[in-house]
């Protein structure tokens, strides 16, 4: 809401400037977002009187103009079309600034002297879209009294200062000069003084020319008519219309802009029909049929629906209700009859209707977040008699209101004591009371208990909370002192859950990854990838792009996107991880998607870089690995990896599922290289777990075990075996013969090349026995070993070096 | 004075010269083995005590005692002297070019989204507070409609929310954990303290200070003797802790529709202490927060009784933290994950 400081001195005595005005106003109720004066940055721009034109020598548009700026008349070259002897002009001397800083020197135009320039109102700053259409192609002219040679500002308004407000929600009161006054009022502890019109009617009655109905009183439950004959459509008086363009509304004419006026003024939106083009003696304000079409002011034709209020003539539709008018009824030059209407509508099926056809505007933004009950009647006499008086025209008498609502002040009550408790002030009966009375609100007291009386203006209060908040912001947040709430203590501590995930983050950055947070929302193609289990895909219904359409099912996809945008930007060295959701759906009919924390991690590049005494060494599987075991690991946690080649994203010969017991927990290993072409990234190692799943089986709980005092004996084994033989496999064998001493197996060398068959490979461990209550001795160990060599030999097929 | 003695003497001045003059630790222990083993010459004085009176062995016998016992400190003088150059010479061998870089461990960067909020978390937990992650695929019902924000809401436009459908939604904001929580909490155990950081998601199409997807964090403190003073008190503490001790913290009212009152919170500019400069727009001001005191309707939704107990919620933008503490001027920055970008906010916290 664009408020005119000038305009609002006309109903409140301020004696602040227009900036201290705002400051005042942001801190106590309504933020004030600019303080524009119009005039800003102009300079030398004063009213000149053009004595005589003639044309250009050299031109055929251009016109020497003898222009009278006070002194002796001096030579403007001009080319608008509209100039002309006579007029006071709007001219911008030599060593001016007009519009966007330009400076204007005198100079020659095509050998003429020019000394300034006649503008336009564009020139001086007035957006095309309010420069007023009469002039929009040509200098402005000024009125006759205008003073030659003093400053042009003035009589356009341009001294003014404008406040933009922004206004939330619940204080639409405030989109009207009237609510703003109010508001002020309240802030400065001033009472406004109003004017009101009530129109002369003829003897003639409304209902002569005009019935109206209202289908249903819900859509409409305050709709009302006035009818004025004998109009002449002209220009609006200027202080009219520089109300208007300072709140950034065009001039048009002088009914039109009095429904502007109006709605500004009150915040009470105005329609004017042409009676003539109604083309009946009836108006009915009914919902639309489906399908039924209606071409508004902007000449694009609709097809409604039923959920629209429509106006309509008795058989079709001439307004959409509150939204906008038809262009068939719209008022024209040579329109003679008028009918006004002020109503109040649906807030919600204008909202909607606003939105369905995408025409929003001043007066539904104003139907949906309310009107004040109590001036819709007032604002139409106010609009009656402004077009009666700017257009020679006859108030027919009486109001056609087939709906009306009776202004009733709504009465909320609240104590001293609920709001001192609320806000933890002590702010007195005395005081509250003078806070009350400063918004205009009926105030009792009595005993601490207030009984409020709240007018129609501030429809946005209906409970004690309301009242409470306009206690606290009049009184003054700056009065507010800072306490800290005196409960009981509560402990402040994460979960173990969330301190676990924080020590893991910890534990994968410590191991080189960097943490990343990639989108949730991603392609279609790229949600379903990657996945651990299979799942449904959840879409967005309307999304912005098909990039972000799709709840991902996997991390490993947004964090390959990284990748590539890393290596797109020549950061070929990366090593990522991320802790988040996925999202899965394990049936289409589940209403909500399982939301599952994943960590995956994914290095691409070099893992050591070459540094003056490091060769470089590019990440391998074993890296990878090694940091999930250290993840899992840090959970007490013991994993077995399980060859798999049914990824169909990984490389079948380098990936690994990971199992804890029997459940699936993840997977590790290489990218596939068809993969990695279409990511566009180099080969990249990745894993992914579910951290979900970690979490609820988490053996994180330490069991001390004694050191023991006895020794531990080791043992040494080599064996040849096929080359498609497992570590895990041997690993297994091994313990499944191993006795129960051998406390841990060690693969200590990996050898296959020179002196080993093709299709062959050796492998060495080291195996460690320990007894932890007596010494073991070298017949025991001997007799467990020579189980393990046999197995290795009859399962694994292994000889024995 | 007998000639043994005087030979004695000599022995001893003589063999001085010669331990000092050793030139290494080996011509030195040939020295000390020439002089002082067995059959060094003080052995083969010591032996011709043989020759000398009863009255006179013991004087010279302790005499040239002595002499052995100086000429072995001499020795060992001169032998820790030569392990000490031995030393500094094989030292001298040894020195290395120090300035050359450490083979530095690789250690990751913690994203400073996450920094950001486990400050948050760790500011309010010391206050007691609960930290609460919701669901990112809401319901309307706790997204909106149990935040009175009812049916045809303004707040509720398709435009600026990602349903999936008709009553599943991205959530929008973290409001609807206050919701659960509210829902859950059982006020004979206490007063209810909680924050929720968390993701959420707008219809805005993506460029430098918009993003579809984001984070948030917000809280609440409902309990019976909450008030609005309590909730200044709280979230100057916090801002406190975050943006430094001498920050002021400022209300202007405005609207929300779970809160009323409802407040914007502003806190001195930290850039110029309130002078004015960009980061504040020249107002000395910056808005970091939104809070009020829970709305009647909310606490009624989630069955409970607003005469008895009533208090304080605040929500406010991570990213916009983030992006006001470190001076990024891209939103963009936190989910395209350039390592140039992370690998900024390395020091945790």
């Amino acid at each position: 809401m664009k408020v005119s400081y000038n305009w609002l001195k006309d109903y409140i005595d301020l004696d602040v400037t227009p900036e201290e005005l705002a400051n005042k106003i942001t801190l106590t109720g309504i933020e004030v977002e600019d303080t524009f004066h119009p005039d800003a940055g102009l300079k030398k721009i004063v009213v000149g009187y053009v004595v005589s034109t003639k044309p250009h020598p050299n031109s055929d548009h251009l016109q020497l103009c003898q222009v009278d700026l006070g002194a002796d008349p001096v030579q403007i070259v001009c080319g608008a079309p509209n100039v002309a002897a006579g007029q006071k002009v709007i001219v911008a001397l030599p060593g001016s600034r007009i519009a966007n800083n330009e400076k204007i020197k005198k100079g020659k135009m095509r050998g003429e002297v020019s000394n300034g320039m006649i503008c336009a109102l564009q020139e001086i700053g007035f957006s095309t879209d309010i420069a007023p259409q009469a002039y929009a192609d040509g200098i402005y002219v000024l009125p006759a009294d205008a003073k030659v040679g003093a400053p042009v500002y003035p009589y356009l308004g341009m001294d003014d200062a404008i406040l933009d407000l922004a206004i939330t929600p619940n204080r639409a009161d405030a989109q009207s000069m009237r609510g703003v006054a109010y508001e002020v009022g309240a802030v400065y502890a001033k009472k406004p003084h109003f004017d009101v019109a009530k129109p002369v009617e003829t003897a003639k009655p409304v209902t002569d020319v005009l019935q109206a109905s209202v289908a249903a009183e819900k859509d409409a439950p305050s709709y009302n008519l006035r009818v004025i004959e004998n109009v002449k459509i002209q220009p609006s008086p200027l202080w009219l219309q520089i109300r208007l363009w300072n709140a950034g509304i065009r001039p048009i004419n002088n009914v039109v802009d009095v429904t502007n006026y109006v709605m500004l003024d009150y915040g009470q939106p105005m329609h004017a029909f042409d009676y003539d083009k109604i083309g009946s003696k009836e108006i009915l304000v009914r919902r639309a049929t489906d399908g039924e079409k209606l071409t508004t002011l902007d000449g694009n034709e609709h097809e409604l629906i039923d959920d629209d209020i429509v106006i309509s003539n008795g058989t079709k539709a001439i307004n959409l209700a509150g939204v906008m008018g038809g262009l068939d009824s719209e008022i024209t030059n040579e329109t003679t009859t008028v009918v006004l209407e002020a109503a109040i509508f649906d807030p919600m099926h204008i909202r909607k209707s606003a939105q369905r056809y995408n025409l929003r505007s001043e007066a539904s933004s104003r139907f949906e977040k309310g009107i004040n009950k109590g001036t819709v009647l007032t604002a139409l006499d106010h609009a009656a008699s402004l077009i009666a008086d700017f257009s020679d025209g006859d108030v027919l008498a009486g109001i056609l209101s087939p709906t009306k609502i009776a202004p009733t002040a709504t009465v909320v009550e609240v104590s001293q004591e609920r709001i001192n408790h609320v806000l933890g002030m002590q702010i007195s009966t005395a005081e509250i009371t003078k806070i009350f009375k400063r918004l205009a609100f009926g105030v009792s007291e009595t005993n601490g208990q207030f009984k409020v009386s709240v007018p129609t203006h501030r429809w946005d209060i209906s409970i004690p909370a309301d009242l409470i908040e306009e206690v606290a912001r009049l009184y003054g947040y700056d009065k507010m002192p800072t306490t800290l709430p005196a409960s009981a203590s509560t402990p402040g501590i994460l979960t173990p859950q969330q301190r676990r995930v924080r020590q893991m983050t910890q534990l994968l950055e410590a191991s080189g990854l960097n943490q990343a947070i990639s989108y949730a929302l991603t392609t279609s193609e790229k949600a379903s990838q990657f996945t651990l289990t299979p799942a449904e895909t959840t879409s967005v219904a309307w999304p912005m792009t098909v990039d972000h359409a799709v709840l991902r099912m996997n991390l490993v996809s947004g964090l390959l996107d990284d990748l590539a945008y890393n290596i797109a930007r020549k950061q070929v060295n990366v090593a990522l991880y991320e802790q988040g959701r996925v999202f899965l759906k394990q049936d289409a009919k589940m209403t909500r998607p399982e939301e599952v924390e994943y960590v995956a991690g994914a290095i691409s590049g070099d893992w050591q870089a070459k540094t003056w005494n490091q060769v470089a060494k590019p990440v391998d599987f074993y890296q990878i690995k090694g940091i999930v075991t250290a993840l899992l690991d840090q959970f007490n946690l013991k994993a077995t990896y399980r060859v798999t080649t049914t990824r169909t994203e990984m490389h079948p010969g380098r990936t690994a599922d990971i199992y804890v017991g029997d459940q699936l927990v993840g997977f590790v290993g290489q990218i596939h290289p068809q993969v990695e072409k279409a990511y566009r990234i180099k080969p990249t190692y990745v894993f992914q777990l579910n951290l979900t799943a970690l979490l609820a089986i988490d053996k994180q709980a330490v069991v001390y075990q004694a050191i023991s005092k006895y020794p531990v004996i080791t043992r040494d084994i080599a064996l040849l075996v096929a080359s498609d033989v497992t570590n895990q496999a041997i690993t297994d064998a091994i313990f499944e013969k191993g006795g129960a001493h051998l406390k841990d197996v060690t693969l200590f060398d990996s050898y296959t090349g020179a002196n080993i068959e093709k299709g062959k490979k050796s492998l060495a461990y080291t195996l460690t026995y320990q007894n932890p209550s007596a010494t073991l001795t070298d017949d025991e160990v001997n007799a467990a070993f020579a189980k393990v060599e046999k197995i290795l030999v009859e399962k694994i097929g292994a000889v024995i070096r | 004075m007998s000639t043994l003695q005087e030979k004695l003497t000599q022995l001893q001045q003589k063999g001085s010269q010669d331990i000092k003059a050793a030139s290494d630790l080996k011509q030195l222990n040939d020295i000390r083995v020439k002089l002082l083993g067995k059959k060094g010459p003080i052995t083969e004085v010591l032996r011709g005590m043989r020759d000398l009176t009863k009255e006179e062995r013991p004087a010279v016998g302790s005499f040239a005692n002595k002499v052995r016992d100086a000429l072995a400190e001499v020795v060992d003088e001169k032998k820790a002297e030569l392990e000490q150059a031995k030393i500094a010479q094989q030292l001298a061998t040894e020195t290395i070019d120090v300035t050359l870089p450490g083979d530095q461990p690789k250690v990751g960067a913690h994203h400073v989204i996450s920094q950001v909020i486990e400050q948050l978390e760790d500011t309010f937990l010391g206050m007691g507070f609960k930290v609460v992650y919701g669901y990112e695929v809401e319901e309307e019902k706790y997204n909106f409609e149990m935040l009175n924000m009812p049916k045809d809401h303004p707040a509720r436009d398709m435009q600026d929310t990602f349903y999936i459908t008709k009553d599943v939604l991205m959530r929008t904001h973290m409001s609807p954990d206050e919701a659960r929580e509210l829902e859950k909490h059982d006020f004979s155990q206490g007063p209810l303290k909680m924050v929720s950081p968390g993701r959420v998601y707008r219809r805005d199409t993506d460029d430098a200070t918009h993003s579809h997807q984001f984070f948030q964090m917000e809280g609440q403190y409902i309990g019976k003797n909450v008030t609005m003073a309590d909730l200044k008190g709280t979230l100057e503490f916090a801002i406190r802790q975050i943006f430094g001790e001498e920050r002021e913290i400022r209300f202007r009212p405005s609207y929300f529709p779970f809160t009323e009152p409802s407040v914007e919170v502003d806190i001195s500019c930290f850039k110029c202490n309130g002078k004015g400069c960009d980061v504040c727009k020249h107002t000395g001001w910056i808005e970091v927060l939104g809070a009020g005191m829970t709305h009647p309707n909310v606490l009624k939704a989630a069955g409970v009784d607003p005469e008895v107990y009533g208090g304080f919620a605040f929500g406010l933008g991570i990213d916009r933290f983030a992006m006001l503490k470190y001076g990024i001027d891209d939103i963009r920055n936190f989910y395209q994950n350039d390592v140039r970008f992370l690998t900024q906010f390395e020091k945790r916290g």
